[in-house]
């Protein structure tokens, strides 16, 4: 049997917008993925614990707030505190183009700007999950 | 391998995931994880949680794991939900009525697809209960949807099996649906602040004095978001398992168990060596042009296996 | 010529022509098989007096300012007065917030709207666990009085009317307004503003709930009720579909679900005892523009006809306040691209001209960056400029529902009317509003046009210029909007003066007592009132309520 690829969708922080999230579930599901989708406002620490019980393959992070800059490397930091360093960890939402290159110093392995298209996110999982 | 065994028998979180993960896929190494961890399991108690959809299982589960924990229980979940019959891919969205409880240690939630594996839900899921026993859970819930014929085995394995209804679903259907009546060992009408509660309550009650036997599962009332009658339903599920184990029907139940476990394994171990047999596509082949009959088919696939095992 | 036979000979050319459209097709197929919009209706190839058959001018199209109000609200509209051009602002702190209040107004803007962080929204100070990373970025940070005392600094409250898009707090916001508008003499009954306190919808489609439904409906109904006797002329809620359309529904789906939850607005006030022909004039409404022109004129002359057949015949409304629809509208977010920016000017130029041809009352317009971020003051004030260019340059204003008559247009209004209907008799079916997002059924239908658009645009079936047609490299924009992260410390900071500089006591006091209130049943607003004066923080306060009423889990 194929493993199937495990992806836990999650919005850290305050924003409720769970439009992009609910889509993206949606698309991978559609692709053969098994995706967990925890809800809105859950904190880093909530994601991590999650994301190791679940034992994903990768965290798609959502935020449109703007605390991304502050949300997205603490998630990464607390899975390689945990053990869960592996985990593929890209994000979305509302970031400015300027903030990219501190979010991937920071692990975040790729930002999907407003207007990407599924497909793009589905190969990208496909290709980088370990 | 060996650190996720050792890692899982103390309870710890990553290796006990991993582990399921190995467990849930097959994966190589499954077969000794298994023989090394069965002899530890058996202590845990394995209650099950079925309905319909809409009847509010993640948030009574969700309710019942703080009730636990309150009482010192450390506890595992499954949260089961349906894969896509199109893609195969699912989302396993239960847990968020449950995330309240992300951050303590005492609690593994863990989500489970149902695939379509020709195993069934049943035996992988099976598997994933002896690895969060072998874990020290005092207490292992099965979420699972619907009631449906998987669902059914699962949770004919449980200790006790709760029904979870609600008001304005078409109650009497719901009641009357095969399979409930047999396997719910407690019932909890759940929204029952709502109009219909009490009609649903009386209709299950009547069906249940059709039914033989002297012990009558209990019927609890809960609203489960406003944390009302959880004590009781969680009281209530104690008292049934208390009341089978005093009855000396544990030993009959265990061995029902190991029966259904021993079953799926079967299945699906011989479907996979049939299918993996190269005469098999031929032998579907001449069923469908009606030159054999699909009990000659049988036979001939026995033989194949046969004479595959003289080879080796 | 007779009626009858005038119908006839139209069928009948219809009839040949369909023969010439025929022969054109063969040549030279259209660009589609189904022109439809995303709420299903038919974009036809022509719309003909046959299809506006059914529609009674006196009874469905009428006249402004008198029932059904498809034409509009007022006799005069936009020849009287413009729509309020009201510009949704805030950001950082309420220093920052107050610099571009002051600036939005010297450039000509009509009306206020607060934008409030999250932590604010959520009930959270700035110096609570969940609010880290989040104080002043989606809009102004408010933890108390203090904040937005500053916020309002040299703003005349009596002379300006102020939108605060604020909801499960809304509340303590309100009485901040208030006690800001006392330390400056200006008495309550002045005041003119909105609230969104429009809690159902959060459920469902903006996610900054804090309680559960009933407590919150309880909420509501109070602030229904202290208004109507000390702000007479404030609107109590600001009923929305925006958010709704936002999350990805159609058109026929924001002006259903908005006007379901509106119903049990009303509803919940009517139980508490209030007259409908008291409270219902201040009822308000917020919708959203979005890209199909023609769609979105008709939704809102049959959201403002559905509405007021619904007040008369569910509520028995007598007077013609109670039953006409007033209503702010905002271009949709969601059609902004981060691809080409400046496209997004032309985009909502024709989005805010579709909401003055639909006679929207009060218009917010988005600026082209954000789809980035937050706008910066030269983008804002091109939004601005676009409201400004059409009041007095496009000529549309100088006349009252223009498109009225429009075959497709007065088509376009009943079907929207007629499928909207369809889908609140769904929910009361269902058991109303509370019940249907308890079943999931808003979130599922707004769940699946969402991913019916995405699926759309991701197979080019809907073509967005820059995203997926005509793209170009680009190089990231530049001098954007952005919030230091300094400010949250500085928030933080003025927040433990606050919190030094008060009288303790007081605050403990007004505390204890907002609890009893609020555990005995009897109305919130005085209560919060006094607690907001004695500088008890917004978190505070909410933390007394969360204590008795519960937090709301979704799922």
């Amino acid at each position: 049997m194929d493993k199937k690829i495990k992806v836990l969708i999650a919005k850290p922080g305050l924003d409720g917008h769970d439009r992009g999230a609910k889509v993206v579930s949606r698309a991978l599901r559609d692709a053969g993925m098994e995706v967990i989708y925890t809800g809105i406002r859950q904190t880093p620490e909530q994601i991590v614990a999650t994301a190791v019980q679940e034992d994903v393959d990768s965290i798609g992070l959502s935020c449109l707030s703007g605390a991304h800059n502050k949300l997205f490397p603490k998630v990464v930091n607390l899975l390689q505190e945990k053990g869960a360093g592996d985990v593929l960890v890209f994000g979305g939402g509302i970031i400015p183009d300027e903030d990219i290159p501190g979010l991937k110093d920071a692990g975040v392995s790729e930002i999907f700007l407003p207007g990407t298209s599924t497909e793009d996110t589905i190969e990208f999982i496909k290709n980088n999950v370990k | 391998m060996e650190d996720l065994i050792e890692g899982l028998l103390v309870g710890k979180v990553r290796p006990l995931a991993k582990a399921i993960t190995v467990v849930e896929n097959d994966q190589p190494g499954k077969r000794e994880l298994l023989k090394r961890i069965y002899p530890k399991t058996g202590n845990a108690y394995l209650l099950g949680i079925t309905g319909p959809p809409g009847a509010g299982k993640s948030t009574l589960t969700d309710k019942i794991i703080a009730n636990l924990r309150k009482q010192g229980k450390t506890v595992g979940v499954i949260a089961v939900d349906p894969s896509s019959p199109f893609s195969g891919g699912a989302i396993l969205g239960d847990r968020i009525r449950m995330q309240q409880h992300a951050l303590d240690e005492g609690v593994f939630i863990r989500s489970m697809a149902t695939r379509s594996n020709l195993g069934g839900l049943a035996k992988n899921t099976v598997d994933v209960i002896h690895l969060l026993d072998a874990s020290g859970k005092d207490v292992i819930i099965v979420e699972t949807v619907g009631v449906g014929q998987d669902e059914v085995d699962i949770v004919r394995i449980a200790q006790t099996t709760v029904v979870v209804m609600v008001p304005g679903l078409g109650d009497s259907v719901q009641i009357a649906k095969a399979g409930v009546m047999e396997i719910a060992d407690v019932f909890a009408v759940n929204k029952a602040d709502r109009e219909g509660a009490d009609k649903l309550f009386s209709e299950i009650r009547a069906m249940l004095d059709m039914v033989k036997g002297d012990i009558k599962p209990a019927i609890f009332r809960t609203v489960a978001v406003d944390d009302v009658g959880i004590e009781e339903l969680v009281q209530g599920i104690f008292a049934h398992g208390e009341r089978v184990a005093s009855s000396g029907l544990t030993g009959k139940k265990l061995v029902e168990k190991a029966k259904r476990e021993l079953h799926a394994y079967l299945v699906d171990n011989i479907m996979a060596r049939s299918t993996g047999l190269t005469l098999y596509d031929d032998v579907v082949k001449r069923i469908a042009a009606k030159e054999i009959t699909p009990m000659d088919g049988v036979e001939k696939i026995f033989a194949g296996l046969e004479m595959k095992k003289g080879e080796n | 010529m007779s009626c009858t036979d005038k119908k006839a000979r139209l069928a009948e050319r219809q009839g040949q022509w369909q023969g010439m459209v025929d022969k054109a097709l063969s040549r030279f197929p259209e660009r589609k098989e189904d022109f439809s919009t995303t709420s299903g209706i038919e974009m036809k190839r022509l719309f003909t007096p046959a299809d506006v058959d059914a529609v009674d001018y006196n009874e469905d199209v009428g006249f402004p300012g008198e029932f059904p109000f498809t034409r509009g609200v007022q006799p005069t509209m936009y020849r009287a007065r413009f729509w309020t051009m009201r510009q949704y602002a805030g950001f950082g702190s309420a220093k920052q917030t107050n610099e571009r209040y002051r600036y939005l107004l010297e450039q000509g803007q009509t009306g206020l709207s607060v934008a409030f962080d999250l932590p604010t929204q959520i009930g959270y100070d700035s110096d609570m666990e969940l609010a880290d990373g989040e104080v002043g970025k989606v809009g102004v940070a408010i933890d108390s009085l203090a904040d937005m005392e500053i916020l309002f600094d040299q703003i005349a409250l009596d002379k300006v009317s102020t939108s605060m898009t604020i909801n499960a707090p809304a509340a303590v916001l309100l009485a901040m307004y208030i006690a800001v508008a006392e330390k400056q003499g200006v008495s309550s009954d002045k005041l003119r503003g909105t609230i969104q306190n429009d809690v159902l919808k959060e459920y469902f489609a903006r996610g900054t709930y804090i309680f559960p439904p009933q407590p919150s409906m309880k909420i509501i109904t109070d602030i229904f009720s202290y208004c109507k006797d000390n702000l007479p002329n404030w609107n109590t809620i600001s009923i929305s579909g925006y958010h709704i359309r936002e999350a990805g529904s159609s058109a026929v789906q924001e002006v259903a679900f908005t006007l379901a939850d509106g119903l049990a607005y009303v509803d919940a006030a009517i139980k508490t005892g209030l007259d409908v022909d008291v409270f219902a004039k201040r009822l308000s409404f917020f919708f959203n523009v979005h890209n199909n022109f023609l769609e979105e004129v008709a939704k809102f002359r049959a959201a403002r006809r559905l509405w007021a057949r619904l007040m008369k015949e569910r509520f028995g409304a007598k007077k013609a306040s109670s039953m006409m629809m007033r209503f702010h509208t905002q271009t949709a977010g969601c059609s902004l691209t981060a691809q080409q920016p400046d496209n997004n000017v032309v985009r909502v130029t024709m989005q805010a001209l579709a909401a003055v041809l639909g006679g929207t009352n009060s218009l917010h317009t988005n600026s082209r960056d954000e789809a980035l971020c937050l706008p910066t003051e030269a983008s804002v004030q091109i939004a601005l400029r676009t409201q400004q260019i059409i009041a007095h340059e496009s000529g549309v204003a100088d006349t009252i529902d223009p498109l009225a008559g429009s075959y497709l247009v007065e088509s376009m209004t009943s079907e929207i009317e007629a499928k909207a209907l369809e889908y609140i008799n769904k929910i009361d079916d269902l058991g109303g509003v509370v019940k249907a997002i308890e079943a999931g059924f808003m979130q599922q239908e707004i769940g699946d046009s969402a991913y019916a658009y995405q699926k759309s645009i991701e197979t080019a079936d809907q073509v967005i210029v820059g995203v997926n047609k005509f793209t170009i490299e680009e190089a990231p924009p530049e001098n954007l909007l952005r919030i230091k992260q300094e400010m949250e410390i500085e928030q933080r900071k003025s927040l433990a003066a606050v919190k030094a500089g008060r009288d303790a006591a007081a605050v403990e006091n007004s505390l204890k007592a907002l609890k009893q209130v609020a555990e005995s049943g009897d109305n919130l607003l005085p209560s919060i009132v006094t607690a907001v004066k004695t500088y008890a923080t917004l978190g505070e306060v909410c933390g007394v309520l969360r204590e008795v009423f519960g937090e709301y889990v979704e799922g």
